[in-house]
């Protein structure tokens, strides 16, 4: 078996992978791979051929492929080994990388690591819908592979479950291949996908979205024959005598994405229950010493172009551990109140920089307060017209306003009017 | 004309052949479906039952206490994984307790070894997993956990390999009987002629008892659903609990099966349709509130999938294995411990066949032993590391979740009984049977399926007849 050395080892070369790839070569790190399942680095990207993707990070609007294009050009300028047909088996908390690819299994003893995986779709299984086990039922993401990669069309009368981003998009994609979307169903009173692809992906195709609805059974056996669509009370309950029977062949679902954490759990790494993933600090550095991670592995982002950023940030600091710069004195513990489901990161190790932290809110709330407290004190207070589930929130706490934070907790609350 | 014909490649249909194999004979196994193990042997608890259960006397008694003694040895000739786990009755009150002492009589009358009762305390130490609540046990270390299609495909593969022929697809609708043979019909033309036939045709026993002018028996299909856990939760528990039994059945269970997950069911209800098991959102319901008090905090939010079986339970309360006429055999009514009862019902089919005049001369050329489906899975990684250098697809992961490489996926596609569809490549390799449930990995296999047959995308099915993936073609989307 062979057995290797590098200084830094990016697991996934996906938009996170090849962006924190870059940030660490630019910060001084010239020994580092990138190692990739697939057989193109790229990752998810690679099947989203729709635009929209590159607004924030190159001000022009890319489709999925052209954005991974852009991130693996400057890979290929800094010369950055990107090992595709590798997939990795086992991290363990000294670094000690195990991947398996056509050339064998290896053994790669890596000085620091940064865990860039990517995320799974929630599957029927984990939903319990009951009913049949008929072909016919995809998540969203697997119907776009099929449609965009291998130019198969799964179906022709399609109703969605979920309203994601990716669902969404399947919704116009699925409309475009001549397929009838007749509902997206969505379990929750408000949608989970963006502003923007509601408007581009449903309503500009008259797709109607079913709010505080879900599907309460499968029909067919050979090939899914129809749905059973049902209305919700506000605990998500089915409400009898609502249900409306849909004939369709395909379902899609689009129920929600899962950080791919199982490395890291084997690795020993804590993680967040809320988000799913890594508990990081400002640097991205996890609980495991020289492992940092970013992108979607991380917390589910909307935007590539906020993945990118997250990932930029994971490679200098990667770059800055290697080089023996990374302190971790006076530790903040980020705590949100519940209505603040979560922040990225969950604690503050460095207090010399302005620290900009991620959120999510768990409801739609209009006219919002957020307040950042310590020790009963306001230490920033930002208002907002409107905060969604579907739409990530964030703010900058200054290196001055951390200075002044005396106790180890920083306190997140939402107040709305 | 084959000597032997056996209508149903379920557990007893595959077990049957490999036992008939072993003789100088020609042996056909015809299946409705586009692969073995397609009915009760693709889901159900996967228990081999130590044989307390059956009353003392009955055919369920004998052939599940024989069968379970054969089991080990077989799965290892096999290269199925089985685990002696042993099973712990639970008893939560007096009238519990008083059916455990009954359960613990009858098995030691059925010749079961080893039975012991445990009282509160020694259930605790031998299973520390156990719901406070439950306060004896009766315990059968003999019972143990087998991956009951995977047995399935293996006997039937190692009785391919010793020359039977197995014919898919093949849906007997008529039976006619000569002087020398019986003829079979099947729905789309075909004709098999045989000597014998053995009828292991699980929930249509019944129709198959009345082409062959036997209407003596009835099955009704009784659906059990059940809840798969991620393999995070396989660990819970050591042993399979179950609940004392009542006039319903055994109860649902909580087990550990062979693969790591945590398996919860199965429910019980009569259905009228013999082919389609679905789940219903009242059975899981009972499956979560039944199991809360067997194992102490279950995470039901681990919950990979839930899906349904059926099992053929027969009219007569026991299993109906006996001679029909002079050219068939009865193996029906294969209901609960038909799994743990398989290799002692093929040898007594066999036996019967005897019976009716099959000669049975021994064969010097049989090979019992079939290679492990998963024996790459198996080896340490400096073992897989030297096996890639000769075959690099052994390298490429295809199902990230359950580590399955195309090498793997290739192999069930050609080996013996070929795997022709997603689920059956599923079956055999494990891959989407993981946390993403084939999310990222099926159109990799619908890939490969359609190469390896010589067929598009399209024609590539789930499970067999009209279960297509994929309807047609995108727009302008010519496949390479």
């Amino acid at each position: 078996m062979r057995r290797e050395q590098a200084d830094l080892v990016i697991i996934g070369g996906g938009p996170a992978g090849l962006a924190a790839a870059v940030a660490a070569y630019d910060s001084g790190v010239r020994d580092l791979l990138i190692l990739e399942r697939d057989s193109h680095p790229g990752g998810i990207l690679q099947q989203c051929i729709h635009n929209g993707f590159g607004l924030h990070r190159f001000q022009k609007e890319l489709t999925g492929p052209e954005y991974a294009w852009e991130y693996e050009k400057m890979a290929a300028e800094r010369k950055i080994t990107i090992c595709c047909g590798s997939m990795v088996l086992n991290v363990s908390p000294e670094k000690l990388i195990t991947v398996v690819s056509r050339k064998g299994v290896a053994q790669i003893q890596a000085k620091a690591v940064i865990l860039a995986m990517g995320c799974r779709e929630r599957s029927r299984g984990a939903l319990n819908i009951p009913g049949s086990r008929p072909a016919g039922i995809f998540s969203a993401g697997t119907a776009q592979k099929y449609v965009n990669c291998m130019g198969c069309l799964p179906g022709r009368e399609v109703v969605i479950l979920g309203s994601g981003d990716i669902g969404l998009i399947m919704a116009r994609r699925m409309t475009l291949e001549g397929a009838k979307v007749k509902a997206v169903c969505e379990l929750m009173p408000y949608s989970g996908g963006l502003a923007r692809n509601i408007q581009q992906c449903l309503k500009d195709f008259d797709i109607p979205l079913k709010l505080s609805h879900t599907v309460t059974a499968i029909h067919g056996k050979e090939r899914l024959t129809g749905v059973t669509v049902s209305q919700v009370d506000e605990k998500r309950r089915p409400v009898q005598g609502t249900e409306e029977e849909i004939p369709c062949d395909t379902l899609l679902l689009s129920v929600g994405l899962i950080p791919e954490n199982e490395l890291s759990k084997e690795a020993g790494i804590r993680l967040d229950p809320v988000t799913g993933g890594a508990v990081v600090d400002e640097k991205r550095q996890t609980s495991c010493e020289g492992i940092f991670a970013c992108g979607n592995v991380l917390h589910v982002h909307d935007l590539v172009d906020f993945v990118s950023e997250e990932a930029a940030l994971a490679g200098e600091s990667a770059a800055a551990y290697i080089a023996g710069k990374v302190s971790q004195d006076n530790v903040l513990e980020l705590v949100p109140d519940g209505k603040i489901r979560y922040t990225v990161p969950q604690r503050i190790a460095d207090r010399q920089e302005d620290v900009k932290v991620y959120f999510r809110v768990d409801n739609v709330y209009r006219k919002a307060e957020i307040r950042v407290t310590c020790d009963g004190e306001t230490v920033l207070a930002k208002k907002r017209p409107v905060v969604k589930p579907g739409e990530m929130e964030s703010l900058i706490l200054t290196k001055e306003q951390l200075a002044k934070c005396r106790s180890s907790r920083l306190e997140f609350v939402l107040e709305s009017v | 004309m084959v000597d032997v014909v056996i209508i149903g490649a379920g557990v007893i249909g595959a077990m049957t052949a490999r036992e008939l194999c072993r003789n100088r004979l020609s042996v056909c196994v015809v299946e409705r479906a586009n692969d073995a193990a397609a009915g009760a042997s693709r889901a159900n608890s996967g228990i081999v039952h130590a044989g307390f259960d059956a009353e003392p006397g009955t055919l369920k008694a004998r052939l599940n206490v024989a069968g379970s003694e054969k089991m080990e040895h077989i799965a290892e000739e096999l290269g199925v994984p089985y685990k002696r786990n042993g099973s712990l009755v639970l008893g939560y009150d007096d009238e519990d307790k008083a059916m455990l002492e009954k359960l613990y009589r009858q098995g030691q009358e059925n010749g079961v070894r080893d039975l012991e009762l445990l009282n509160q305390e020694q259930l605790r130490e031998a299973e520390p997993g156990v719901s406070k609540q439950a306060a004896w046990a009766l315990h059968a270390p003999t019972g143990a956990i087998i991956c009951p299609y995977e047995l399935t495909i293996a006997a039937l593969g190692n009785a391919m390999d010793n020359g039977a022929e197995f014919l898919r697809n093949f849906q007997v609708t008529d039976i006619r009987e000569t002087e020398q043979a019986i003829v079979l019909h099947a729905a789309d033309g075909r004709q098999l002629e045989a000597r014998y036939v053995v009828n292991a045709a699980g929930t249509f026993a019944d129709k198959i008892a009345a082409m062959l002018g036997d209407d003596s028996f009835s099955i009704c299909p009784r659906r059990g659903e059940y809840l798969l856990l991620d393999k995070e939760c396989g660990g819970m528990v050591r042993h399979t609990l179950f609940r004392t039994p009542t006039q319903k059945g055994k109860g649902v269970l909580v087990t550990p099966t062979v693969d790591g997950n945590l398996l919860l069911g199965p429910t019980a209800e009569a259905q009228e349709d013999r082919e389609c098991a679905g789940t219903t959102a009242e059975g899981l319901a009972e499956i979560i509130s039944q199991t809360g008090s067997e194992a102490e905090g279950i995470p039901f939010r681990q919950v990979i999938t839930s899906f349904a079986g059926l099992r053929a339970t027969g009219s007569t309360g026991d299993f109906i294995i006996r001679a029909c006429g002079k050219r068939a055999v009865h193996a029906a009514g294969m209901e609960s411990p038909g799994l743990s009862a398989s290799p002692a019902a093929a040898e007594y089919v066999v036996e019967l066949l005897r019976g009716l005049g099959l000669e049975t001369i021994p064969r010097e050329d049989f090979h019992p032993r079939r290679k492990a489906s998963h024996w790459f899975r198996e080896l340490s990684f400096e073992e897989k590391d030297a096996y890639i250098q000769e075959h690099p697809a052994y390298g490429k992961m295809v199902c990230r979740c359950e580590s399955v490489s195309e090498g793997e996926i290739l192999e069930a596609i050609r080996r013996a009984p070929r795997a022709l569809d997603l689920d059956s490549v599923k079956r055999r390799t494990r891959s989407g049977m993981g946390r993403c449930q084939g999310g990222f990995c099926s159109p990799r296999i619908v890939e490969l399926l359609a190469e390896e047959q010589g067929i598009s995308f399209e024609q590539v099915t789930k499970s067999g007849k009209g279960s297509y993936l994929n309807i047609g073609r995108t727009k302008g989307g010519e496949q390479a």
